[in-house]
C-alpha cells in the first residue's frame, strides 16, 4: 500500500528547475563528506596509538592549507549562493498574462475564489501550462500555502495579500498543505490542487456553473455597503471616481505616493495604513470588521475590473482568452454588470 | 608548569563541606556546575519523554495514541524544554563553570555569588515552565509565532514566556561571569594565545548570551504585553505586525544555536588534541573561526523568513551571509580532521564521541547550505528536512559535544573513572540510533513532509516508522551513561590526576581538584597542547 518513494512528484516548472540545483548540491556535499569521514577513518586507523607513550610528531599547522580552504570554501559558497539565489529571484516576478486566484486561509481551511465565481474549499483547480497567480491573505492566524510537487511555498498573512505564482506541467492530483504552524488542526488543513488538461479544465469551469464572476459579486457589495453613495461614476460624489483607479500612482495626503493595487484597495476599505487620497482626508469609514476577507476580494476584483479602460492588465478568465472577455469592450457603464469579469463559458 | 600539588586524602571540593546547606549556599563553580548537571538531566529526561510521545504519535498517519491538542502541546513542550532548559546551559552552565577558572589557573569564577544566583534563577524559571505545564501546558510551539500565541492560542503562553524571561537572565548572568573571568583572572603567563580553544569557544558563547538574550526577553514581554493587556504590537487586528515578531525572535534565537553548538565545537578542540596528542592544526584559525561564528551569528536571522513575506532584496543579503558564516565552521571541521594527521590517535569514548561530533556536525552543515539556498529553502523551510538539519547541529552536534566532554572531564569531576567498554557500546548506540532517527528526516521534508503535523499523507508512513525507530535505540543510548556515570560515581576505579595524560592546568591538580583548585597561582609557560614541551611531565617519549 504504502509506495516507498523518495523523490516528490515534480509538476511545476521551478520544480523542474530546482531537482537540478538540488541533485548538484547533494553530489557536491556528498563528495566532500564522504571524503571527510574517509580521511578521519584512515587517520584514525593508520595513526593509531600504538605505545601508550608515544609522542607524535607536533605539526601545528600550515597557513598556507588554512587560507586554501578557507577561500575554495569560500568561493564554492558563494557559487552556492549564486545558483539559490537565481532561481529564487528568476521565480519571483510572475509572467504576465497570469491566471489569477485568490486565496483566503482560515482555521482550518483553505478558501479558493475564481475570478469567474467558481469556488472552492480545500481544492484548488489550474490547467496545465498556464501560469497561475494566488493572492492570498489569512482572516486569523499565519498559515503558508505549500505545494510540494510545485515547490512552492508562500506565508499566508493576516491582513497583507502576498502573491505566489506557478506553472504546473504534468497533470495530476496534488497534496496542498499547510506549512507554518496555526493551532490545534494544522495537520488537518490540507486539500489537493487537480492540474488538469487544457480542456478538462474547461470542462471543470463550465460543470461548476459558478453563478456570476467576482467581479459581479463586488459590484454587489459595492452598492450593498454604500460605496456607490460617494464614489460615484459621475465624478461629483463625495469620494472619488473609482473608474481607471486601479494600476494608477496616487498621492496620499501624508504626501506619500503608492500605486493603487489590490492591497492599496483593501488597505484603503479597513482604513489600513493606506491613508487617505489627497483631498479626500477623513470622509472615508472605516470598515474594519463590516466586511469580511472574502467581500473584500470582491470588492477588490470589482475595481480593479472598472480600471481596465486605462490600460491595465485584466483578471482574465480561466481557460479563456482577453478577446472573449470583450477586453476591446471600452467604457463600462456605471452601475451595469460589466463584462469582464462575467462567466463567458456560461452565456 | 605548576608544583605538584597532590597530597594523599587530602579533601576535596565533595569532601570539604557536608550537608545540604553546603551545596544549596556553596559558592564554589565546581559544585555550582553539579548543580546544573541534575538540573538539566533532569529536564533533559523531560524533554526527551516529549520527544519520544511525538514519534510514538508518528508511527501511525492518523492521531490514535495523543489528541492533535496534545500533539501540539508535546512538541512545544519539547522545544521550550530542550532548547531553553537543557541546551543552552548545557555546556556552559556545567562544564564551561567547572573548567574555566581551573583552565586559566583561578580559584573560582569572577563573580562567585552571581554564578549561585544564576542557578537559582535559572531554578525559578524552570519552575516556572514546569508550572505552566502542570496548568495544561502551551501550543504555541518553541517559536510563540504571532498573532497565534497572542491572541489565538487559549493555552498558558504568559506564564511559560515569564519563565523563559527568567532562564534568559541566568543566561546573561553566566555569559558576564565567564566573560569577566577569562579577562580579569588568567594566571600570569596565560596569554590569550595560551588559552586552550574551549576558553575561545566559551568566551565567544558568553558574549552572544550577553548581547542576544536581552532582545529575547524583550520580544517575550511584548507578547505577555499583547497578549494580557491588549497592546498592540504584533497583531494586525490591533494594529501590530505579525512579521516583526519574527525579526525580534530569530535576532535572538539564531545567534542562539550558536550558543547551543560553539561550546560543543570547544569540547571536540579539546578531545582532538587529547586523544590524537597533538596540537589542534591551525590553533589560531580555530580560535578566530569562534569568534568569526559569534560576529556572523548576529546577522542571518532573517534567512528563517524567505517564505514569510520577506522583500527579495533582504532574502539575497541574508542568504549570503548565512553562507559566510558557514565558512568559519568549515574551517573547524578541515582542522579538527588535520589535527589527526600523523597523530597518536586512541579511540576511547571521548574520543568517540567528538569524531562522531565532526561526522554528524558536517552533514548538518552541509545541509545548512540547502536551506541557506533560496531557491532550496522556498521548498524545504517548515518541512522535516529543516527539522533533521537542525537536529544534526543540536543534537548530532551539541548532545554528542556535551556527552563527550561529560566524558571526557567526568574523571576530574567525580575523582573515577566509568566503565569503559559500556561507555564505548553506548557511544556508538547513540550514533547509529541517532542517525536512524534523522536521517529519514531529510528525505520526509524534500518529500514535503511539514513539521508540526499530527497526522500526515500514509505515503510517508515507512520513514517514519524508521525514525521512531532509531528513536528508540537513541533513547537506550542516552539511557546508559545517566545510569553508568552515576555508578562511577561512587564505584569507578579512581582516575589518578590525568588519566588521558592531557595538557591543560586542569589536569594538573588532583581528581575531584581541591576546594580552591590551586594551592598557589601556577605560572604558565606553555602554550595549550603543548606536548613536546610537558612531554618529561607526562612520561612521553
Amino acid at each position: 500500500m504504502n509506495s516507498l518513494d523518495v523523490l516528490p512528484a515534480t509538476a511545476s516548472t521551478y520544480a523542474n528547475e530546482l531537482n537540478s540545483f538540488f541533485w548538484v548540491m547533494v553530489a557536491l556535499c556528498g563528495v566532500v563528506a564522504i571524503a571527510i569521514a574517509v580521511f578521519i577513518v584512515h587517520c584514525a586507523v593508520k595513526y593509531r596509538r600504538r605505545d601508550p607513550d608515544e609522542l607524535p610528531d607536533q605539526i601545528q599547522g600550515s597557513n598556507t592549507l588554512e587560507w586554501s580552504w578557507t577561500s575554495v570554501t569560500a568561493i564554492i559558497f558563494l557559487g552556492m549562493f549564486g545558483w539559490g539565489a537565481k532561481t529564487y529571484f528568476d521565480a519571483e516576478q510572475p509572467p504576465p498574462d497570469t491566471l489569477n486566484v485568490w486565496v483566503v486561509g482560515k482555521q482550518w481551511m483553505w478558501k479558493v475564489e475564481h475570478s469567474n465565481g467558481i469556488r472552492e474549499i480545500d481544492t484548488l483547480h489550474v490547467p496545465v501550462d498556464r501560469s497561475v497567480r494566488l493572492t492570498m491573505i489569512s482572516e486569523d492566524v499565519i498559515h503558508d500555502f505549500f505545494v510540494p510537487a510545485f515547490r512552492v511555498k508562500q506565508d499566508v498573512l493576516p491582513q497583507r495579500y502576498v502573491t505566489l505564482w506557478f506553472k504546473a506541467t504534468k497533470p495530476g492530483k496534488y497534496h496542498l498543505l499547510c506549512a507554518e504552524y496555526c493551532g490545534a488542526k494544522h495537520s488537518g488543513m490540507i486539500g489537493w490542487v487537480y492540474a488538469m488538461e487544457s480542456h478538462d479544465y474547461q470542462r471543470w469551469v463550465q460543470e461548476s456553473g459558478a453563478e456570476g464572476s467576482l467581479a459581479s459579486t463586488g459590484e454587489k457589495w459595492f452598492h450593498q455597503f454604500g460605496c456607490a453613495n460617494c464614489h460615484r461614476f459621475s465624478g461629483h460624489g463625495p469620494g472619488p471616481d473609482l473608474r481607471g483607479l486601479y494600476g494608477t500612482s496616487v498621492t496620499l495626503d501624508t504626501g506619500v505616493t503608492r500605486i493603487a493595487d489590490e492591497a492599496y484597495i483593501r488597505d484603503c476599505i479597513v482604513g489600513n495604513k493606506g491613508g487617505a487620497v489627497f483631498g479626500f482626508k477623513g470622509i472615508m469609514p472605516n470598515f474594519t470588521g463590516q466586511v469580511s476577507e472574502e467581500q473584500l476580494i470582491a470588492l477588490v476584483a470589482y475595481i480593479k475590473s472598472i480600471g481596465r479602460q486605462f490600460g491595465t492588465e485584466l483578471d482574465s478568465e480561466p481557460g479563456t482568452t482577453l478577446e472573449s472577455q470583450g477586453v476591446h469592450s471600452g467604457i463600462v457603464t456605471p452601475g451595469i454588470t460589466s463584462n469582464a469579469g462575467s462567466k463567458p463559458g456560461v452565456r | 608548569m605548576i608544583s605538584k600539588i597532590r597530597i594523599a586524602e587530602a579533601p576535596n571540593y565533595l569532601t570539604e563541606e557536608q550537608g545540604i546547606r553546603s551545596w544549596l549556599l556553596t559558592t564554589d563553580h565546581k559544585r555550582i556546575c553539579l548543580l546544573y548537571i541534575a538540573a538539566i538531566t533532569f529536564f533533559f529526561v523531560l524533554g526527551g519523554i516529549a520527544a519520544l510521545l511525538i514519534r510514538l504519535e508518528l508511527l501511525t498517519p492518523v492521531t490514535d495514541l495523543v489528541s492533535p491538542e496534545t500533539y501540539n502541546k508535546l512538541f512545544s513542550e519539547h522545544g521550550i524544554i530542550m532548547v531553553w532548559l537543557f541546551l543552552i546551559p548545557s555546556i556552559p552552565a556545567t562544564l564551561g563553570n567547572f573548567l574555566i577558572p581551573e583552565m586559566i589557573g583561578a580559584k573560582d569564577v569572577a563573580f562567585p555569588k552571581l554564578n549561585l544566583a544564576s542557578w537559582y534563577v535559572f531554578m525559578i524559571g524552570g519552575l516556572l515552565i514546569m508550572y505552566g505545564i502542570a496548568r495544561g501546558g502551551i501550543d504555541t510551539g518553541w517559536t510563540f509565532y504571532t498573532p497565534f500565541s497572542t491572541i489565538y492560542s487559549t493555552t498558558e503562553v504568559a506564564v511559560t514566556g515569564v519563565g523563559i524571561f527568567i532562564v534568559g537572565f541566568s543566561s546573561i548572568m553566566t555569559g558576564v561571569n565567564f566573560i569577566v573571568t577569562i579577562h580579569r583572572l588568567r594566571a600570569p603567563g596565560m596569554t590569550w594565545f595560551r588559552m586552550p580553544l574551549f576558553l575561545w569557544s566559551l568566551y565567544s558563547t558568553s558574549v552572544v548570551m550577553v548581547l542576544a538574550t536581552p532582545v529575547l526577553a524583550i520580544a517575550l514581554l511584548m507578547i505577555i504585553w499583547e497578549r494580557v493587556f491588549q497592546v498592540g504590537i504584533f497583531s494586525p487586528e490591533l494594529g501590530g505586525d505579525p512579521v516583526l515578531f519574527q525579526h525580534l525572535f530569530w535576532f535572538y534565537s539564531h545567534p542562539a544555536v550558536y550558543i547551543m553548538v560553539l561550546p560543543s565545537m570547544g569540547v571536540v578542540s579539546e578531545i582532538v588534541a587529547a586523544f590524537s596528542r597533538k596540537a589542534v592544526f591551525g590553533y589560531v584559525f580555530v580560535a578566530f573561526s569562534s569568534v568569526a561564528i559569534a560576529v556572523l551569528g548576529f546577522l542571518v536571522w532573517g534567512h528563517h523568513m524567505f517564505v514569510a513575506g520577506e522583500s527579495v532584496y533582504s532574502a539575497l543579503a541574508f542568504s549570503v551571509l548565512s553562507y559566510l558564516v558557514a565558512v568559519p565552521s568549515a574551517i573547524k571541521v578541515f582542522n579538527w580532521s588535520a589535527t589527526l594527521y600523523k597523530g597518536s590517535v586512541s579511540l576511547d569514548t571521548p574520543m568517540l564521541y567528538a569524531l562522531g561530533f565532526i561526522g554528524l556536525f558536517t552533514i548538518g552543515g552541509m545541509t545548512g547550505l540547502f536551506v541557506a539556498a533560496l531557491g532550496i529553502d522556498v521548498h524545504v523551510t517548515d518541512t522535516y528536512f529543516v527539522i533533521a538539519h537542525f537536529h544534526y547541529i543540536m543534537v548530532g552536534g551539541a548532545v554528542m559535544g556535551y556527552l563527550g566532554g561529560l566524558h571526557y572531564w567526568w574523571p576530574k569531576i567525580s575523582g573515577r573513572m566509568y566503565p569503559e567498554r559500556l561507555a564505548k557500546a553506548a557511544a556508538l548506540i547513540v550514533f547509529l540510533g541517532f542517525n536512524l532517527t534523522f536521517f529519514p528526516q531529510f528525505v520526509l521534508g524534500w518529500l514535503g513532509m511539514p513539521r508540526r503535523y499530527a497526522a500526515y499523507p500514509p505515503e510517508w508512513q515507512w520513514l517514519h516508522i524508521l525514525s521512531t525507530a532509531g528513536a528508540t535505540i537513541l533513547a537506550v543510548g542516552y539511557l546508559m551513561p545517566l545510569l553508568y556515570l552515576t555508578w562511577a560515581w561512587k564505584r569507578g576505579p579512581l582516575a589518578g590526576h590525568n588519566p588521558w595524560r592531557a595538557t591543560g592546568l586542569e589536569w594538573q591538580i588532583s581528581s575531584p581538584p581541591p576546594k580552591h583548585n590551586f594551592e598557589t597561582t601556577p605560572i604558565v609557560t606553555h602554550k595549550a597542547y603543548d606536548y613536546a614541551g610537558m612531554k618529561e611531565e607526562l612520561g612521553l617519549v
